[in-house]
């Protein structure tokens, strides 16, 4: 349960507000970060990918801010219940952004890499689908977050398979790439890396719903199947 | 009261806790009941104080019972070994049973309940006398005299309140002269040399300093294995530290019940979740 009455320390309030509103700058951030990485996947741009690449300092930096805002509020408020339940989901939030951060950070390598190279006739069009899809999942599962809306959350949830199976097909697809023609190799091997990389930040906006559900449900959904965790939300 | 109309909607409210305890965690699993309450009200002349409470209290557990200042807390602990009697314009109805007897029975020797169920207040209140003569108090009040079994008591009871090698030394000085948390242990030391099956604690450490607290809280860790402990307390980290199973009162009314770890991490009322996040709702 999570109620929306206030505390009676304002202090306490503002506080808990404040990394609320720091874990959404840093998932603002994480989203353009996801988006520039694919976006200099799709059209070779160098700039772009450098940049994307600088940016994961400041993604870093907010991370270690946060966890410190958090251990401080632990320090000093002991927060129960439902507060404490943020505090832990926050925690855990961030350490799955920063993974997103660090993959897209990988994507922009891979970025780099193929705009060296010849371009596919398709020019990674399986990729670009891949990847729209992945960012809609972080954004929904970001928004979930922001409403703490555990139902959101489980719908989010369940986008994971669809990406994962997505991700098998192009897997399918590159394999036979490069049986077709031996020269593409070294290309669709950077290719698999970064889908590969939009695979792993399905999967990290997936534990941000499950993180999501405990801190409004205070039940612990992870490493269970998603009938399960439906059956656990709906509270069977 | 009469009769068939108390029946009637007691058999009705049964059903509503059978509901309750599969929903809401108002239960000790299977673990051995100590005391059981049932529909327990209380009234002070007209005024009711407590509002049909219906709870288990675990045998060798810590049961804690937390909430606002004159939610009812410490007027239910008194209900544990009729402390209450001694206030003219109290009533009651509704069962309290301590190892399935009920309490409240005229057939009930108040003493003898009361050596069954002993109790500490918030202030340390020893007795002007030596320490030694504080432990023993219990025992002399019960005939015994003997020296041997007196000083093998209170060694005990000292050991066990964690106070001996504090005061082996000085056991014929006075208890006045002892610090507050210490007065506090020498008091709990006392209530445990009569050897009671039930252990009261209103308030136990609120009057004293942090590490007497961590003391008596370490100490009620320990005294578990022995007796059945039921504690108030204002401070909620110690509820959530020293106990097994906590009951959150409000307004004379038991609003949850359950496990410790439970409750301060996911309690399933939003008067509980306010107050022991620090809300007003």
């Amino acid at each position: 349960m999570v109620t929306n009455s206030q505390h009676i320390s304002q202090q306490f309030e503002k506080e808990l507000q404040d990394i609320r509103s720091l874990v959404l700058a840093m998932g603002g951030l994480i989203e353009q970060q996801v988006a520039n990485a694919q976006k200099a996947l799709l059209t070779a741009d160098i700039e772009l990918a450098r940049s994307v690449i600088a940016l994961d300092e400041e993604v870093n930096e907010l991370e270690v801010k946060i966890d410190e805002e958090c251990i401080q509020i632990i320090a000093l408020r002991q927060p129960t219940a439902s507060d404490l339940r943020l505090v832990a989901g926050i925690l855990k939030t961030i350490t799955d952004l920063e993974r997103i951060g660090d993959e897209s950070v990988s994507i922009a390598r891979m970025a780099m890499n193929l705009s060296e190279k010849d371009r596919p006739k398709k020019n990674y069009r399986e990729l670009q689908s891949m990847g729209n899809h992945v960012l809609g999942m972080l954004r929904d599962a970001l928004d979930a977050f922001a409403r703490v809306d555990a139902e959101q959350a489980m719908k989010v949830a369940h986008e994971d398979r669809d990406i994962d199976s997505e991700y098998e097909s192009i897997i399918r697809q590159l394999i036979t790439y490069m049986m077709e023609d031996p020269r593409t190799v070294t290309r669709v091997i950077d290719m698999m890396w970064s889908a590969r990389s939009l695979e792993r930040i399905g999967d990290h906006a997936s534990n941000i719903c499950e993180h999501v559900i405990y801190l409004v449900e205070g039940k612990d959904v992870r490493h269970l199947s998603l009938e399960k965790m439906e059956e656990v939300v709906q509270g069977k | 009261m009469e009769a068939t109309k108390e029946q009637q909607t007691t058999s009705a409210r049964a059903i509503d806790i059978e509901t309750l305890q599969r929903g809401q965690k108002l239960d000790i699993g299977n673990e051995t009941t100590c005391i059981a309450v049932k529909y327990f009200n209380l009234f002070y002349g007209q005024k009711q104080a407590l509002f049909d409470i219906n709870m288990k209290v675990a045998k060798n557990r810590v049961t804690a019972f937390i909430g606002p200042s004159g939610c009812g807390k410490s007027t239910l602990l008194r209900s544990f070994n009729r402390m209450n009697d001694l206030i003219d314009s109290v009533q009651i109805n509704g069962e309290m049973l301590l190892d399935g007897q009920d309490i409240n029975k005229p057939s009930v020797n108040v003493a003898d309940l009361r050596r069954q169920v002993g109790m500490v207040f918030q202030k340390p209140n020893p007795f002007p006398k030596s320490i030694y003569e504080n432990v023993a108090y219990g025992l002399r009040l019960q005939g015994v005299n003997d020296r041997s079994t007196l000083d093998k008591v209170v060694e005990k009871s000292l050991k066990g309140a964690a106070l001996w090698d504090e005061v082996k030394d000085r056991l014929h000085e006075s208890a006045m002269g002892m610090s507050g948390g210490q007065q506090q242990r020498l008091v709990i030391a006392r209530a445990i040399a009569i050897e009671p099956e039930v252990l009261l604690l209103d308030e136990p450490a609120s009057a004293l300093d942090p590490l007497s607290t961590l003391k008596i809280e370490e100490l009620i860790y320990e005294l578990k294995d022995k007796y059945t402990i039921v504690i108030v307390t204002h401070n909620m980290q110690q509820a959530a530290r020293v106990s097994d199973y906590t009951a959150f009162m409000y307004m004379g009314e038991l609003i949850e019940f359950g496990a410790t770890d439970e409750l301060f991490t996911n309690p399933s009322k939003k008067q509980t979740e306010d107050y022991i996040t620090g809300r007003y709702g």
